[in-house]
């Protein structure tokens, strides 16, 4: 099945180029009798600028999906094609090295691009002030709070000049009124930026907060079941009427689909 | 602006207020780290003069601490003394200094390369078991009572314990950092020199602290058994002072073969320390 859903606010009309696109995509792990199929033909496409969610259960392959698109494993079958377009991926963790200051964790983004010292630096601080953490260069990662660490990773996801960003649960690891605030930021840089972002979630109500459109997996295997496009303008609350109301019938669906594995 | 404002204000709520360190509270620091150790050593001292009150052996056998105390005072400001050390140490030093390259290079090889680490990796936990003293008849046999054979002794005891402390490390790389390395483009050389060696550098330090301990009581061992023409080492002189029933002597070496390996171990936990700071793995 293949879901394509176009125009969105923040961006040109006039770009509906597409940015990702999944054709068929399965991903089995191991082989025979043990094998585990974790993603059955998934296809989607993902316009240029817009802002994706993808919702599932446990079990239902969204981190495999993104990993996929990063191109840290290979496709069982299918392809994708990023268009060229350069991709970066963010974890639940920051996963910041904690041998270097704030900033060279955003610099060693730059380096591996090959761009050089001097530049690096300026560019760096550039970025530490697009995520607002100006004066924190210096500083080691364990001296930043969860969420002010999350925002160094975006900063070092951008600084790999990425147009797609890849985020499984970028958030989930933090408190409501952190993830609150980071909401709001990944969205105002998100527009600012001309990012395009799958954003992979088991928060119902974050998927609805931040997404274009939601895409609903099935579990085991992971498949397109549902798709709903986010009518809502932007800027949202997570605890307005609108979104508690479209985040209810997701989970009503997402329940529905759990509850299938429970009688199975 | 409204938004800009939340956010840095959660930031400052999170970091907390910050504390400012001043003189008298490092002062303190040090007091609390000092008096214990100057306890110990007050303690030892005065069991030892009660041992020697009491005449267990002959005072010309066990000295009083004072005698020996007066034997330091003798001896360190000499020529000799400071040549013996600069002996010693030289070795100690050229010693431990290619036991870390030997030691990085099969750390690697072993941590890449799954068949290697079959065949040689339980080896290397036993030769670092293995008091490095059994290997000396055969270092002699092999290269005569030279420096050579006190290096390789010295090598074989130290080089393992290198290995294995690199190999920890590299193993014990938590996978998101790599996921992260694999998503930066890190690959080959640039992945060990960004991610995987910093990541195993407090795993490495504490396989350098090992090694050196190694490497010291092999060369010690070394120089009491392979006493090498001319060369008038810190072994040596224990050697001599024993052939010369001088008690004090023998005693002020021993006492500077603890200093030196006192001294050594403060450097390693500096290092150490200073690492765990960065990283965050201490409190404040």
């Amino acid at each position: 099945m293949t879901l394509t859903i176009q125009g969105t606010a923040g961006t040109d009309a006039a770009s509906t180029e597409v940015a990702v696109r999944l054709d068929g995509v399965s991903k089995q792990y191991g082989k025979g009798a043990s094998a585990l199929l974790a993603l059955d033909d998934v296809s989607l496409s993902v316009d240029r600028g817009s802002f994706v969610s993808i919702l599932g259960a446990s079990g239902c392959g969204k981190s495999t999906l993104l990993s996929l698109v990063a191109g840290l494993d290979p496709l069982t079958s299918g392809t994708i094609d990023t268009g060229g377009h350069r991709v970066s991926l963010m974890f639940q963790e920051a996963a910041l090295f904690p041998w270097l200051t704030v900033a060279a964790n955003v610099e060693i983004a730059l380096r591996m691009r090959g761009v050089g010292r001097a530049e690096r630096k300026k560019r760096a601080a550039e970025l530490l002030d697009v995520v607002r953490l100006g004066g924190f260069g210096k500083k080691r990662p364990h001296e930043l709070s969860g969420g002010m660490r999350q925002r160094v990773a975006l900063a070092r996801a951008l600084a790999q000049d990425a147009d797609v960003l890849l985020m499984d649960e970028p958030f989930g690891a933090l408190d409501a009124m952190t993830r609150d605030i980071l909401h709001d930021e990944l969205e105002r840089v998100w527009r600012e930026q001309r990012l395009t972002v799958l954003f992979v979630t088991h928060n119902v109500r974050e998927a609805v907060r931040l997404g274009d459109r939601v895409v609903l997996l099935s579990s085991r295997p992971g498949r397109v079941i549902e798709e709903y496009p986010v009518g809502l303008a932007r800027p949202r609350r997570i605890d307005s009427t609108e979104v508690a109301e479209l985040a209810g019938a997701i989970t009503d669906r997402l329940r529905e689909e759990v509850s299938r594995h429970g009688r199975a | 602006m409204a938004a800009h404002d939340t956010v840095t204000g959660l930031d400052a709520l999170e970091l907390g207020p910050a504390r400012d360190s001043g003189f008298a509270d490092a002062a303190r620091r040090v007091w609390r780290a000092t008096w214990p150790k100057v306890l110990a050593i007050a303690l030892v001292i005065g069991v030892w003069q009660i041992v020697v009150l009491a005449e267990w052996r002959p005072i010309f056998v066990l000295p009083a601490p004072l005698t020996v105390w007066e034997e330091l005072v003798d001896v360190v400001p000499t020529g000799e003394f400071w040549d013996a050390v600069a002996l010693t140490m030289g070795r100690a030093a050229y010693g431990f200094a290619i036991a870390v390259v030997i030691g990085m290079l099969i750390g690697v090889a072993v941590a890449r390369f799954a068949p290697l680490r079959a065949a040689i990796g339980s080896l290397i936990t036993g030769m670092q078991t293995m008091p490095s003293i059994v290997w000396f008849p055969f270092a002699i046999l092999l290269f005569k009572l030279s420096e050579e054979a006190i290096l390789f002794v010295v090598i074989l005891g130290a080089a393992p314990a290198i290995a294995n402390g690199l190999i920890s490390g590299i193993d014990y790389v938590p996978p998101t950092w790599k996921r992260v390395g694999r998503v930066l483009g890190m690959r080959g050389f640039a992945l060990y020199r960004h991610l995987i060696i910093p990541a195993a550098l407090p795993s490495f330090v504490s396989g350098l602290k090992q090694g050196w301990a190694f490497a010291w009581r092999s060369l010690m061992a070394g120089e009491l058994l392979v006493i090498v023409p001319g060369a008038l080492s810190i072994g040596v002189r224990l050697q001599t002072a024993r052939d010369l029933n001088d008690a004090p002597g023998l005693l002020a070496y021993i006492i500077i073969v603890l200093c030196v390996g006192i001294a050594v171990d403060v450097i390693f936990n500096v290092a150490d320390k200073s690492l765990r700071r960065r990283w965050g793995m201490l409190q404040a």
